[in-house]
């Protein structure tokens, strides 16, 4: 009795005592079975049948609010009972009718609705209700009401056939908000989707959801709900084009909003086009085939954009591959067939107009139609493609030929849709000799187009069996070589390089027979010049993706190091380095196949190594220097080492490591190629630079190893790489040196030997550093970057030590300004070494991590260093900045901004320059810190751009080009000023200056004009 | 460029684009002064959109290079343009397209004398003379639906 009290006092508040939280409280109770629903609604019992509505509509609010909460505990006889009260309630007073609603939809949601409830609830909502007047959220109480019954009583309402449709029809007919429409599609798609009885209010259904087609709809800015016009679009796009009951209505309402001015309204229609052809089939096409057709090809024909276009195009794919889908009866004649030539009569006759506009839209809306299916691109190609070859026949002009062999290739590529399927041949077949016959003799013509289309045309063909023959084959070999060997226009030789490729992966036998020997006999015959060679040794990388090819192409490029050692063919050093490059491309396809890391392991490194020990023995004995001895070479020998070992498997590559390691630090020559050595030599001892610049090559070979791989004799390594690093005169060798040091460093597991390396290094570093001598310093300096950058990467916890080291030394008055360059290799990716291909342990994001540790030191220290030594701070924080993430560096970009500008002010060339590289893309999305710094920034780079430095000019000309893509409202008080500041570059000595000034002055100009922005 | 308007010449003839221009060694170099010359001109005017086509002037031939000449040393530029077809309603937007592409991009000490190739137009004269005539070009610039217009021809579309 207690609990009824209670009850009574609730209600009594909630209902005259206007108390909202009370509902609350007794859902609460009805929830934690303190009160039943029964109990409820006999306390409630006075203020239902009052016969005041406010007091009414205060009791059933305050029942359907706790039905809201409790619906899911309440039994089918409550459930039963309840309905009949709230659907006699639907007659009530207008005021009364929310609540009703909300009740209703919170029993809608039951798991336990007695039969037969749906049918009489929405008869007496459709019968009592007239949807369209009630307010916002009562209306999407009914269409929540609709969607939950759709999901749990999808037989009952299928009972109510034509009835229901009409319901909806009517309660719907009128809708206008937006989040309302959203669930009104959602209704028709199920009714669609799930075969209700349409009966015979299709065409009202229809009209009632058509009418929003094309949706216009922009939201407001700032829209707490996030509705966007794409997914109303595609909601309503659902509903329409979901049956094919709908196509007599659908299809002319589209031919009509087709002739709209609205470019939205086009793209909509054809996509809504689009759509229609996955559900339609051809008899509901058939009658508006013309129509259809007429509108896409005018659209696609006179259109200036691009959207437009592609979308009228999917359109006549998909109707084409609708007609195509469709069965053929024996008495009626072929759909595809019937639209197909009337695509053609209009199409075709362009075709034979290479020089006219129409050309091109009619070959693509051509390409659409045959790359729908493998039966609309037999039916095309044979109507197309004689014309085309006869035409390119009889032709003769260049740009002519190259127009129909451009059209032509569009033909040859199969798209997935057109693709034959296994036992049907390509559509091609018939005219494979005619269509090669034109591809070899565009590649004979002399206009570097043609030869280019030519090359395109020959790998779409290479890459589909059965259209080229053997003989073929070896003439576009032939073909390919030929142009390799005299063709110096560098895109044709692109075009080459990269069909030599593709057909190579396909056709091995034929480059290596008649191509690879041909290449080796003019790169070695010493009487080609320079650029032909250069081509030809590109071309053998691009060819070398198969194990076979490798095994002949490699060995070529081996032999020209090797002759270009003994001087006998006169290569240049960058011609070798050239070489070298070519080697790396090869090098890396033994990441995919394993025979290929196994032959370079084998064959291509002991040779390598051989090579340049011999070079550089030879250079110390008599003087003789070599290409092999020449650090661009050698650093372009690097990476073809270590992209091979860093492909080895574990086995060969322990003994690469094995034998790497024994040949550096005890002379052991045995396993290269024509040992012909002086024993014990002692390559890690210091001696002349030729031979201890080969460290690199160790470098090579052993840091690039996978981390599980274990380098012997670890220790007695590490040290004779510190002493040479921080005792070696030369340049090149002391810093290879410490960055073999840093790449082993950056394996070593954890533990304590890596600490006594370390508190070794760390030791040794800050007694070079005390040295006097500049030379020592900059050795120190050297090695402490990469051991600080081999630590950073792996998140060791004494990074922070050295890097704290680094910050000191920016106000080093001798070492400052290399310190500060040397950021840029602290954050940026290094090419040999400490890199993820070389298996390098470096965790993700740690430029951010060294970022947010540290930015706040260099600003600090910025802040109190003595005006001339200010610049190594920007320097150093414009290297940092500049290798961030572009995300990273807009949210940093804030508390950086003063700084940048400072940096902008700054009488250093390269800080200017590196400043602005790292500005221009954070303009191009400036963050609102900018907008208070405009004044400033505009200032700085106008008077950069009569810089004496061109480089400084033209990256500010392009700072002030990104800035005018900035909200209007900001930038357009400083567009007099800057286009008067722009008119003096104008007329600037340089050319490339000038580029830059007029395609900034032009965009300020149409900034704020009518027409422009 | 609706549906429902109809184009005055529907299926002009296309010629090809001319590439970029190559960089060279001594364009890279600070020390070396590259006068303004017909190339770099052309340029500057090649790949203004034609009012009705999504077509450059280049590609309908309307402007060549060799219709081109600057003389900058004595700080001269002329520019001829040829229109599609000789009754070209168009032909007064195209020069003036031209005319102001160049006002934007020269330095001011240039002389710009923008004209019909002779014998291509039905009305020729009338044409030069409007493009010759430095207040008319002024106060068409005025009007905002023609500033509009010339605006579109000069925006550029690789953005």
């Amino acid at each position: 009795m207690a609990d009824n009290s209670v009850l009574l006092g609730l209600v009594e508040e909630f209902v005259s005592g206007q108390v909202d939280s009370k509902a609350a409280e007794t859902a609460t109770g009805v929830k934690t079975g303190q009160f039943t629903i029964l109990q409820l609604v006999e306390a409630l019992g006075l203020s239902l049948s009052s016969s005041q509505h406010q007091t009414r509509g205060r009791g059933v609010q305050l029942l359907s609010e706790v039905l809201q909460e409790s619906y899911s505990s309440l039994s089918e006889r409550e459930v039963e009972v309840l309905l009949a009260f709230y659907e006699n309630r639907l007659k009530d007073h207008y005021v009364i009718i929310p609540h009703v609603l909300q009740g209703l939809k919170a029993l809608t949601k039951c798991s336990v609705l007695p039969p037969g409830s749906a049918v009489s609830i929405l008869k007496s909502i459709f019968q009592d209700i007239h949807v369209q007047s009630l307010m916002l959220a009562e209306r999407s109480c009914v269409y929540n009401i609709l969607i939950s019954l759709m999901e749990s009583k999808e037989e009952e309402l299928k009972g109510l056939g034509a009835d229901f449709i009409f319901g909806f029809v009517q309660s719907v007919d009128g809708e206008r908000d937006p989040r309302n429409l959203l669930l009104a599609f959602q209704v028709a798609r199920n009714i669609i989707q799930r075969g209700y009885d349409l009966g015979k209010f299709v065409e009202e259904l229809f009209e009632v959801m058509s009418c929003y087609f094309p949706i216009d709809f922009s939201p407001p800015p700032s829209d707490p709900r996030g509705i966007t016009r794409e997914e109303l679009v595609l909601s309503l796009r659902a509903v329409l084009t979901g049956t094919s009951q709908f196509a007599e209505f659908l299809l002319p309402l589209i031919i009509e909003k087709l002739d709209s001015d609205i470019q939205s309204a086009k793209v909509d229609s054809l996509q809504t086009l689009a759509a229609c052809g996955l559900t339609y089939s051809h008899k509901e096409l058939a009658e508006f085939l013309p129509g259809l057709w007429s509108s896409i090809r005018r659209e696609v024909s006179q259109t200036a954009s691009e959207r437009v276009e592609t979308a009228g195009l999917s359109a006549l794919s998909a109707l084409v591959s609708c007609l195509s889908r469709s069965v053929l009866t024996s008495d009626s004649e072929d759909v595809l067939q019937v639209f197909l030539s009337l695509v053609l009569k209009d199409c075709q006759h362009h075709l034979c107009e290479p020089d006219l506009k129409l050309v091109w839209p009619s070959a693509k809306l051509l390409q659409a139609a045959a790359g729908a299916s493998y039966r609309a691109s037999l039916i095309v190609s044979a109507a197309i493609i004689p014309s085309l070859l006869e035409q390119y026949n009889n032709r003769t002009q260049c740009a002519q030929r190259r127009t129909l062999l451009e059209v032509l290739q569009g033909f040859v590529q199969p798209t997935a849709l057109s693709r034959p399927a296994d036992g049907e041949d390509s559509v091609l077949v018939a005219f494979q000799q005619s269509l090669c016959g034109v591809v070899f003799s565009a590649l004979t013509e002399s206009s570097a187009g043609l030869q280019i289309t030519g090359t395109r045309v020959l790998t779409a063909l290479g890459q589909q069996p059965g259209l080229m023959s053997q003989p073929d084959v070896e003439k576009a070999v032939d073909h390919l070589t030929r142009l390799i060997l005299e063709e110096d226009d560098p895109k044709v030789s692109l075009a080459v390089v990269e069909c030599s490729g593709s057909l190579a992966h396909l056709h091995p036998k034929a480059f290596i027979s008649r191509m690879i020997p041909r290449l080796k006999e003019e790169i070695l015959s010493g009487q080609s010049d320079a650029a032909v060679r250069q081509r030809c040794v590109t071309v053998l990388a691009s060819v070398s993706s198969l194990s076979s090819v490798v095994q002949e192409s490699a060995p070529v490029l081996l032999q020209v190091l090797a002759s270009a050692h003994t001087g006998s063919c006169g290569f240049s050093v960058e011609e070798v380095a050239a070489v070298c490059i070519s080697l790396q491309k090869i090098a890396a396809h033994a990441r995919d196949s394993e025979e290929i890391g196994r032959f370079f392991h084998d064959i291509i490194i002991p040779h390598l190594l051989g090579l340049c020990l011999q070079a550089a023995l030879q250079s110390r004995d008599a003087g003789h220097s070599s290409p092999l001895t020449d650090e661009a070479v050698l650093s372009a020998v690097v990476p073809v080492m270590s992209t091979a070992c860093a492909a080895l498997q574990s086995e060969s590559a322990s003994r690469m490591a094995a034998q790497a390691v024994s040949l550096f630090l005890d002379g052991d020559v045995s396993f290269l190629p024509e040992n012909a050595f002086p024993s014990k030599i002692q390559l890690l001892q210091i001696q002349s630079p030729a031979l201890s610049q080969l460290v690199c090559l160790l470098m090579a070979c052993v840091c690039s190893l996978p981390c599980s791989v274990e380098i012997p004799e670890i220790d007695r390594l590490l040290l004779q790489l510190e002493d040479l690093s921080c005792t070696c005169p030369h340049l090149f060798s002391y810093t290879c040196a410490a960055k073999c040091f840093a790449g082993l460093l950056n394996k070593r597991p954890a533990g304590e030997a890596l600490d006594a390396v370390l508190e070794r290094v760390m030791k040794r570093i800050s007694v070079e550093l005390e040295n006097s001598s500049s030379v020592q310093r900059t050795r120190a300096l050297t090695l402490l970057l990469w051991v600080s950058k081999a630590l950073l990467l792996r998140y060791h916890p004494l990074s922070t030590a050295l890097t704290d080291q680094l910050f000191a030394l920016l106000s080093d008055p001798a070492l400052g300004s290399q310190a500060a360059d040397g950021f840029g290799v602290l954050m940026s990716d290094s090419q040999d070494v400490l890199n993820r291909g070389c298996h390098a342990d470096v965790r993700i994001m740690y430029r951010q991590r060294f970022f947010a540790e540290n930015s706040a030191k260099l600003v600090e220290g910025f802040n109190s260093a003595e005006q001339e030594k200010k610049s190594c701070y920007l320097k150093a924080l414009s290297h940092i900045v500049s290798n961030l993430p572009r995300q990273v560096q807009l949210t940093e970009l804030p508390a950086l901004l003063p700084l940048l500008l400072e940096a902008l002010a700054c009488v250093d060339q390269a800080v200017q320059l590196s400043t602005l590289s790292c500005l221009q893309p954070v303009l191009l999305e400036p963050p609102e810190a900018l907008r208070n710094q405009l004044e400033a920034l505009f200032s700085r780079l106008l008077a950069l751009t009569t810089s004496p430095a061109m480089k400084v000019r033209i990256a500010s000309l392009q700072c002030v080009h990104a800035l005018s893509r900035l909200p209007e409202h900001m930038i357009l008080p400083f567009r007099a000023r800057v286009l008067k500041a722009l008119a003096v570059p104008l007329d600037d000595k340089k050319r490339l200056v000038r580029k830059e000034a007029v395609a900034a002055r032009a965009e300020w100009f149409l900034l704020g004009s009518p027409g422009g922005r | 460029m609706s549906g429902g308007t109809r184009l005055e010449n529907a299926n002009p003839l296309i010629f090809q684009r001319s590439g970029e221009r190559l960089v060279t060694a001594a364009d890279e170099d600070e020390d070396v002064a590259d006068p303004i010359d017909d190339r770099e001109i052309f340029d500057l005017i090649r790949s203004i959109n034609d009012p009705e086509h999504p077509l450059s002037l280049e590609e309908l031939n309307v402007v060549e290079q060799v219709r081109v000449n600057v003389n900058d040393p004595e700080s001269v530029v002329s520019v001829e343009f040829t229109p599609t077809i000789p009754h070209c309603s168009m032909a007064t937007l195209i020069g003036l397209s031209i005319k102001v592409k160049l006002l934007r991009s020269l330095p001011d000490r240039f002389k710009i004398d923008v004209h019909i190739t002779p014998g291509t137009h039905a009305s020729e004269d009338a044409v030069n003379k409007q493009l010759a005539d430095k207040e008319r070009v002024a106060a068409a610039l005025e009007n905002s639906q023609l500033l509009e217009v010339v605006n579109q021809c000069l925006f550029t579309r690789t953005m």
